[in-house]
């Protein structure tokens, strides 16, 4: 159960929030162009990493907001949060 | 009747107050502040169980929750009963009733003793052994089994008890009431720190509370009285909250704590009436402070199990806290220090102490000293090589150990004792530690695992025993001087504190002590309550478990209720020992969650009943209640099901309802769908990427059936979205999806198309909608609104209308899921029951019928209409659905459109929606029956699966939808659905069944 510091409402408990997965995974601009194994690559794969990973979270039971979030997944340590189209912090 | 054990003594037990209970139907008393535990020695009763495996007699063996053997089922009443609970945990109160659990028939005749002379016949790993093969063994095995296996009984009736959640937050929690804990307190309070100090027991002060003696001082007093007095000072620091009787169960990431505090549990049903039992806190803490204290060891010998065998550090707090003896003539079995504090306690309270036998060669710490002094016999470099005495201990035999340990030499000598206590160091607590993502370190000189203080998990520190520091002076100023570091203090009001304590000058550590007869002759217990030995574990070690891990699964040690708390350490080093390999890196096996274990009443608190889960009703649903409605849940929705009338059956009602709604009007309370309120000047852009057809030439004041996808091309959702304005339109989603929905275009919104100017608001809730479908429709809705243009020309199909009824503004849409003409008034919630029983009386000449969600369903299904979530399941696209005429072909891009032509998405072997009609027209399929071709051919291929079926009373036969792998080409083919009795012939049909032309949208 971590703490998540909502970039718009401030530090909440995880209950609040809903994960979305991998973050920094643009939608392709024009799907029709790309070949069946280039848009499965979009649809399909995400690297579940064990250590520093990108992240999406919604904060679904507060401001609705979805953001960024860095995360060690080996000890759900927060390493940072940061709003949707900023630039992510050095990798 | 039973002797009386109890010396004169009154500092924590009130011996003027008589508390009487029963154990195993027999009448007893003891006193207010003991244990069940306490109470039992004062009675001399130590046989309260049998072990596991072997159904050996076993007795009570410590104080506290590292109890292995005392387990005692409370109770029974079917409501309340209690298993697994340790007597020496359990505060005695009146009235209390327990029962021995381990053992069957009885506890003094017990007839799975037997598997004790069988024991060569049941080693480590006997349960995989024996149970895997054969598996018809099992049976015969389990009648047995589950007699004597002593699990304790559950209560077989719904508990009557009030529980509660508390969350909680604080700058400091200490766990632990111990010293340390309580100096950590002190000094978190002083500083005007939110402090909260939880202890499991209902007295502070941990050992040190009862220890009185001129070997410990603090500030020239007696170590207790000092303590006292810190103790009763507590309050006046209104910034420290106290919980007594409250155990840490979980130590989560972000120093986020699960506690549960007993409210009720000590006291007698009497004072129970209209309390809460139990309260489970939720604690966030910005720092934690484990002070959790440290567990004695048992020494690993030849039949140390026997009753009358207890901890040494028990028996001292037996005497010196309960003033209960355990016993007549006592000796003690030692490789440290420990057993002699156990030894003067015992002396002072004029009970005899026979012999100490000390592993040891020699000792001259001021304790030993001092009992040599009293002159009680010293057996030093000796060991226990077996005890005497079935379900009491009566003697032991004891020899000199060989200079290296291993083995034993010189004669044996016999000593009679009623009890033999028993210290072989002490093991810190460290489960919390771990538990919240703590590394540990060993510590060779003591053989403990501490914690790593470089490498915790979070804002927390561990003081006192469970880091440790077992001596008085070091534990006081290491705590001292940790605290002052982790909580930023400059001066304490403890910097000067003067502490006399004895310290320990020798240590022999052996894990297994060795007998004069070989290990394969002899008991050595580990675990007690699982029954796992010595040699067990060799026996793992030999078969080729290496892990730490394995082998306890393996020998099952540690796997009892009481996980290890005894047996992990001796297991360890026995392992290290024969493999020649350092404790230190072999590592421990992994402490999880609950450290002390929760009720279930505890984890759900009110969360009960009618508050397991949210529950949503419609603003018109008290209607329902009066008018018989039967309901269905969808999602935590309250639906009407279905109105019987007159002792009808669902099948008679739903028939009846569908039939008049196709006849003169049916009413459906349609509010639950979702409502997603749509604006901004890309409204008309966005819907056209998240729905598969084309809504920019929506006219204004028209309404449009959309279907929305997921990227992977799957139907997730569907709806009709209107639009009210040029930049604004009204979404509803299926009642199931509505949360959802609206969570994904939020998602699309903010994180693929900031782009867009457009605004979701969910309006579910704020808008009932009422839907009156059927021929007479027309008639109601005019009724109603009377000066509101109904012709087709005006207000045509798929359109909408603002209108108002009695002054109240409302919404008509002219749209139909049932194929009829029909009307959905949309209005603010709470005018809906109003218009609601409006409608209801404006259609009674024209026989209006109200219906619920099953003759929706029926009525969809004559129309082949299909519902999200039932006819599809995440698998089936526009094309498998026959729905091609939805996607809009012209549409650069939608959300997922790139997958309607991938690969496996434009196979012609997908599974299709298709209907279905029964050869025998009265016969209903099952909703998930299987249809197959060939039911000879085996193995018997699969082709789809029915997905709706009912009967339809418009036309007086059997009608279903399925998917049928290439469904879209076997129209008229004939498949089988084979059932459990009968094999059903159907014929693959198109999915319309009724008003093919769709002339009745219009009748
Ligand atoms: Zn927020």
């Amino acid at each position: 159960m971590f703490i998540i510091n909502c970039p718009y409402c401030g530090e909440r408990d995880q209950s609040e929030f809903s994960c979305g997965g991998e973050a920094h995974i643009e939608r392709p601009k024009q799907p029709t162009e790309l070949s069946d194994d280039q848009w499965a690559e979009y649809l399909f794969m995400r690297k579940n990493i064990k250590g520093i990973q990108f992240e999406r979270w919604n904060h679904a039971h507060g401001c609705r907001k979805w953001f960024n979030v860095v995360r060690d997944t080996s000890n759900d340590k927060i390493h940072a949060v940061y709003k949707m189209g900023e630039r992510p912090p050095l990798k | 009747m039973s002797k009386n054990l109890r010396i004169n003594k009154n500092n924590f037990i009130d011996q003027t107050i008589r508390i009487s209970f029963k154990f195993n139907g027999q009448k007893l008393f003891g006193f207010k502040g003991d244990t069940l535990a306490s109470a039992l020695l004062a009675n001399d009763i130590h046989l309260v169980g049998r072990s596991f495996k072997y159904h050996r007699p076993r007795g009570i063996m410590t104080c506290g929750s590292e109890e292995p053997n005392a387990i005692v089922q409370i109770g029974n009443d079917p409501s309340s009963t209690e298993p697994n609970v340790r007597a020496t945990e359990i505060e005695l109160y009146e009235g209390l009733e327990a029962y021995s659990q381990n053992c069957w028939p009885s506890v003094n005749f017990d007839i799975g003793g037997i598997n004790n002379f069988l024991s060569p016949l049941l080693p480590a790993g006997f349960y995989y052994k024996t149970f895997m093969w054969p598996a018809s063994f099992w049976e015969k095995y389990e009648f047995f089994i589950r007699h004597s296996a002593g699990l304790g009984k559950s209560p077989t009736k719904p508990d009557t008890d009030l529980y509660d959640h508390q969350y909680a937050h604080c700058d400091v929690l200490i766990i632990g009431g111990g010293i340390s804990g309580i100096l950590s307190a002190k000094l978190a309070a002083e500083k005007g720190l939110n402090t909260i100090l939880i202890d499991d027991k209902n007295c502070l002060g941990g050992s040190t509370i009862y220890q009185e003696d001129d070997c410990f001082k603090i500030n020239n007093d007696y170590s207790n009285k000092w303590l006292k007095k810190e103790i009763d000072n507590f309050k006046n620091y209104p910034n420290l909250l106290i919980k007594k009787r409250t155990s840490l169960a979980a130590f989560h990431g972000y120093n986020y704590l699960l506690a549960k505090e007993n409210l009720t549990d000590h006291l007698g049903a009497n004072e129970r009436k209209n309390k809460i039992r139990q309260r489970l806190w939720k604690i966030r803490a910005k720092k934690v402070v484990i002070a959790t204290g440290s567990i004695e060891r048992p020494l690993i010998f030849n039949n140390n199990d026997r009753p009358g065998i207890l901890l040494s550090s028990s028996i001292k707090k037996y005497i010196d806290f309960f003033g209960v003896k355990n016993g007549n003539e006592i000796s003690l079995f030692t490789n440290n220090d420990s057993a002699y504090e156990t030894a003067i306690s015992l002396n002072k309270s004029g009970v005899k102490v026979n012999t100490i036998i000390d592993i040891r060669e020699n000792s001259t710490s001021s304790l030993v000293k001092k009992i040599q002094k009293i002159g009680i016999n010293i057996l030093w470099g000796h060991t226990i090589v077996n005890t005497n005495g079935y379900k009491r201990i009566k003697s032991i035999n004891v020899q000199k150990l060989s200079a290296n340990g291993e083995s034993v030499v010189g004669k044996r000598i016999k000593i009679n004792c009623d009890c033999l206590g028993m210290s072989g160091g002490w093991t810190p607590m460290v489960h919390l530690f771990t538990q919240s993502g703590g590394k540990l370190k060993f510590k060779d000189k003591d053989y403990i695992f501490i914690p790593d203080m470089n490498k915790s998990p979070s804002d927390q520190i561990s003081v006192g025993s469970c880091n440790g520091n077992f001596e008085l002076d070091d534990l006081i100023s290491n705590t001292i001087k940790n605290i002052k570091i982790f909580l930023d203090l400059d001066k304490t009001i403890y910097d000067n504190l003067n502490v006399v304590c004895s310290k320990e000058s020798e240590k022999r550590n052996i894990w297994l002590l060795p007998s004069d007869k070989p290990l394969s002759k002899t008991k050595p217990f580990l675990d007690f309550q699982n029954d796992s030995t010595a040699k067990d574990v060799k026996l793992a070690l030999r078969e080729g478990f290496k892990s730490i891990e394995h082998v306890k699964r393996y020998t099952t040690t540690g796997m009892g209720t009481d996980q290890g708390k005894l047996s992990n350490m001796h297991a360890l080093g026995i392992i290290a020992d024969t493999t020649g390999t350092n404790m230190g890196d072999l590592g421990t096996t992994t402490f999880r969650p609950p450290f002390t274990p929760l009720t279930f009443g505890s984890i759900v608190g009110r969360n009960v009943g009618e508050f397991f889960d949210h529950t949503r009703k419609t603003a018109i649903h008290d209607w329902h209640v009066e008018n018989n409605a039967k309901f269905e849940n969808v999602g935590q929705w309250k639906r009407a099901w279905y109105f019987p009338k007159n002792n009808e059956t669902m099948f008679q009602a739903v028939q009846r309802e569908s039939k008049a709604a196709r006849d003169g009007a049916g009413i459906l309370d349609a509010s639950t769908l979702g409502k997603i309120d749509i604006q901004g000047t890309d409204a008309s852009e966005f819907l056209n990427r998240v729905y598969t057809n084309a809504w920019s030439k929506l006219a204004i004041g028209k309404c449009r059936y959309g279907l929305m996808l997921n990227e992977d091309g799957m139907v997730y959702d569907d709806g009709v979205t209107t639009r009210l304005g040029e930049n604004h339109y009204i979404m509803t989603t299926t009642t199931g999806g509505a949360a959802n929905v609206l969570s994904k275009l939020e998602d699309y919104l903010q994180t693929e198309w900031p782009e867009l100017d457009v605004y979701l608001t969910t309006v579910t809730d704020q808008y009932s909608t009422i839907s009156i479908c059927g021929p007479r429709s027309k008639n109601i809705v005019k009724k109603i609104i009377p000066d509101l243009d109904l012709s087709d020309v005006n207000f045509p199909h798929m359109s909408f209308k603002n209108s108002k009824i009695d002054n109240v503004n409302c919404r008509i849409m002219r749209i139909s899921f049932t194929g009829e003409h029909s009307y959905e008034i949309n209005i603010q919630s709470n005018y809906a029951k109003d218009v609601w029983i409006k409608c209801m009386e404006a259609g009674k000449e024209f026989n209006i019928t109200p219906y619920g969600t099953e003759t929706m369903h029926l009525l969809r299904a004559e129309k082949g209409f299909i519902i999200t979530g039932q006819d599809t399941d995440g698998t089936l696209t526009p094309s498998d659905l026959q729905m091609d005429w939805i996607i809009g072909k012209k549409k650069y891009d939608f959300i997922g459109k790139r997958s309607l032509y991938r690969s496996d998405t434009i196979r012609e072997d997908r599974k299709q929606l298709v209907g279905l009609l029964t050869e025998d027209p009265l016969e209903v399929l099952e909703e998930g029956a299987q249809l197959v071709e060939d039911i000879n051919k085996k193995p018997v291929e699969m082709l789809g699966h029915v997905t709706s079926s009912y009967f339809s009373p418009n036309l007086k036969k059997s009608i279903a939808l399925a998917v049928v792998r290439s469904g879209k080409k076997l129209k008229g083919k004939r498949l089988i659905v084979p059932m459990e009795n009968k094999n059903i012939n159907v014929t693959i049909t198109d999915t319309v069944f009724y008003d093919k032309e769709n002339k009745r949208l219009n009748a």
